[in-house]
């Protein structure tokens, strides 16, 4: 199953996934859910920078070939969920977005990720600098262990060697977009290993907001947390949105509902994972186009 | 009927049903004193004589009373359990025992020498067999916190940035470098000294120093410190490393900021495991350093003493008075390294409760 590119970018346009989200017919619990996100609270921060556009790309593990033939577009300030049973390449597909893919031995790909219209993978691109602009939050909460609350917020900017200058503004704006600022702000000098595992998955948000990056991806970040903790990131994804281009990667389908305008399903059919159906999430969950689509997200497997 | 919560007991008294019951504790007891009656009879009517014909026979008796004493508390394959038990926890001994004995004897002929004056003085105005009050060996101790110290100062940047390439870089030659610092921990003590004796004393027209020992001890320390390190820079998980990298960092960065700090503790252990490595090593400090019954603070100039080089050159010397400071030598050799090994121990364990 190949996808075509401009009948995806054209679905995948701003203004037109706006209108079809609120034009839904949300006949399907779902698809409620979804639009339920509409009325939520959102930040007053202005977006600036554009969003992020794969062109057939491809993944290889060794001789493995992972991902075949991806083409996205995610436009500036959109949450993307992308979904998919174990294996199908999504995880592969996010490391791909930030140049992570590469740390694997006997990684490789094909394609182009472009960011504000430069290909990230041009010979020649810091990667130290595309990784500022994309950050990443993963599976497992990974605080620092060595460091305290703050430092752990403000460890981006130290490690890229940034000077700060106004230390407790990103401090107290990193945390509270995350969602966290009211839980630590008196106990900023402690460890970030004693906070709960909700507490220190959305420490790992507010480090990686730190650094003020166009694009945050997700990977899973809510699979090792309990559903009260889940909630609580959520929240932190829907108050995100608009601010920030996320990209998140999850198991749970209510999730990709609940946070998510657009829904991105892959699948793998013995063979590498490819890119089947991506719309605006209410469609997704109501009425998708492939039937493949259907058969995953009414539960039929996977 | 539906379940319900059945709420009787709530005056329960804590109990522990799986205590050993008193008949069970009369046959344990019975086993013993049987085991060790044939075991004194042997010894007296028999060929076996000494303590050491005592414990061998023990040994034979105890399997026996322990099978019986199994069998009649319960079964067979209880009897089978229990002997294995017995091989373990006499296994456990024999590892113990060497030591303890080592301990005690170096204790017991050690104290006798053990006052503060040996840490004030020298052996400059004192001989071998002058009474222990007279002459010390603050030369010595100086020696060899001096000597070993410096070569901490040389091996660790060498064996950290060793095991990085390990753990961090992952490079080409890291199986043949692991090999490599593998096999050098198997080289014996007196090939690093002959090594540096052949290079720096005879190649280089060096003289015999401190710097010599510092040098020879430091290919000792290495592959220990360079091992140990690794280990710990490996329990480091790899989300760290990924999280450090995600958030813009260079590979130096992410490692000097966040894996080395993370495993700060571990490798502070690893330092510290290899100080006590060679802090007792005799053969390669007797090749280099020259020895001295003076002071000597100067690592780089003239030659010194250390703890392991006074042990021998007092017991070379002979008598009982040279004999008893060669004991107090050992004996302070041995504290310092027991400090040594339980500070990397209480490290160790608050290292990996974080």
């Amino acid at each position: 199953m190949s996808t075509n590119e401009s009948d995806l970018s054209a679905k995948i346009s701003n203004k037109e996934g706006q209108k079809g989200r609120v034009g839904t017919d949300q006949s399907k619990a779902l698809s409620n859910v979804a639009s339920a996100r509409k009325g939520s609270e959102r930040s007053e921060r202005n977006f600036v920078g554009t969003g992020l556009i794969t062109k057939n790309l491809h993944a290889w593990f060794g001789k493995k070939h992972a991902l075949a033939n991806v083409s996205m577009e995610f436009a500036s300030g959109t949450v993307t969920a992308l979904i998919g049973p174990s294996g199908c390449g999504k995880s592969t597909f996010l490391r791909t977005l930030n140049r992570m893919h590469e740390f694997i031995p006997g990684a490789a790909m094909a394609g182009s990720v472009m960011l504000d219209g430069k290909d990230i993978y041009e010979p020649g691109t810091d990667v130290t600098k595309i990784r500022l602009r994309i950050g990443m939050v993963f599976q497992k909460p990974n605080p620092f262990p060595s460091m305290s609350i703050e430092e752990n917020v403000l460890s981006g900017l130290k490690l890229a060697q940034i000077k700060i200058q106004n230390k407790e503004q990103i401090l107290q704006e990193s945390l509270e977009r995350a969602g966290l600022w009211k839980e630590v702000k008196d106990r900023l000098g402690e460890f970030g290993g004693s906070l709960s595992g909700g507490q220190q998955q959305r420490l790992c948000i507010a480090r990686a907001l730190a650094v003020n990056p166009e694009v945050l991806l997700m990977d899973e970040p809510c699979s090792a947390l309990d559903p009260g903790s889940t909630l609580k990131v959520e929240e932190t994804i829907s108050h995100l949105a608009k601010t920030i281009t996320v990209v998140i990667v999850t198991h749970n389908m209510q999730q990709a509902a609940r946070v998510s305008d657009y829904t991105g399903f892959f699948l793998s059919d013995n063979g590498p994972g490819e890119l089947i159906e991506v719309a605006p999430t209410s469609e997704i969950f109501s009425t998708p186009k492939n039937p493949k689509t259907e058969a995953y997200v009414t539960g039929r497997f996977g | 009927m539906s379940a319900q919560v059945i709420n009787q007991n709530l005056a329960a008294k804590p109990g522990k049903p799986w205590r050993i019951t008193p008949r069970e504790l009369i046959l344990d007891f019975v086993g013993v004193v049987a085991a060790t009656a044939a075991a004194l009879l042997t010894v007296k009517y028999t060929g076996m004589r000494g303590q050491l014909g005592f414990i061998g026979a023990l040994f034979f008796y105890a399997i026996i009373a322990t099978v019986v004493v199994s069998i009649i508390k319960a079964d067979i394959k209880s009897a089978a359990n229990s002997v294995s038990t017995l091989f373990i926890y006499i296994a456990a001994a024999f590892v113990v025992a060497p030591v303890m004995t080592v301990l005690f004897t170096i204790i017991s002929r050690g104290i006798k020498g053990l006052n503060f004056g040996i840490f004030k003085t020298d052996m400059s105005v004192a001989l071998p067999d002058s009474p222990l009050n007279e002459g010390g060996l603050l030369h010595a101790l100086i020696g060899t916190l001096e000597i070993v110290g410096f070569a901490s100062v040389i091996c660790v940047p060498i064996a950290i940035l060793t095991a990085l390439y390990l753990t961090e870089i992952r490079g080409r030659f890291a199986g043949l470098v692991r090999f490599l610092v593998q096999a050098m921990s198997g080289v014996p003590s007196i090939i690093a000294g002959l090594f540096i004796y052949a290079i720096f004393l005879i190649s280089l027209h060096g003289k015999y120093s401190g710097i010599a020992g510092s040098l020879a001890l430091s290919i000792l320390m290495l592959p220990t410190v360079a091992r140990v390190a690794e280990e710990v820079l490996k329990l480091i998980p790899d989300d760290l490393r990924e999280a450090g990298l995600a958030l813009g960092a260079t590979q130096w960065r992410t490692v000097s900021k966040i894996v080395i700090p993370a495993a700060r503790s571990g490798l502070i252990t690893a330092i510290i495991l290899g100080v006590a490595r060679i802090a007792g090593e005799t053969a390669p400090i007797i090749l280099t350093i020259g020895g001295n019954d003076r002071i000597n603070w100067n690592l780089f100039h003239g030659q010194m003493s250390a703890l392991p080089f006074y042990v021998w050159r007092e017991y070379l010397y002979g008598g009982d008075l040279a004999s008893a400071r060669a004991w107090t030598g050992i004996l302070v050799l041995m504290i310092i390294v027991m400090f040594f090994f339980t500070i990397a121990r209480q490290l160790g364990r608050r290292g990996s409760k974080a």
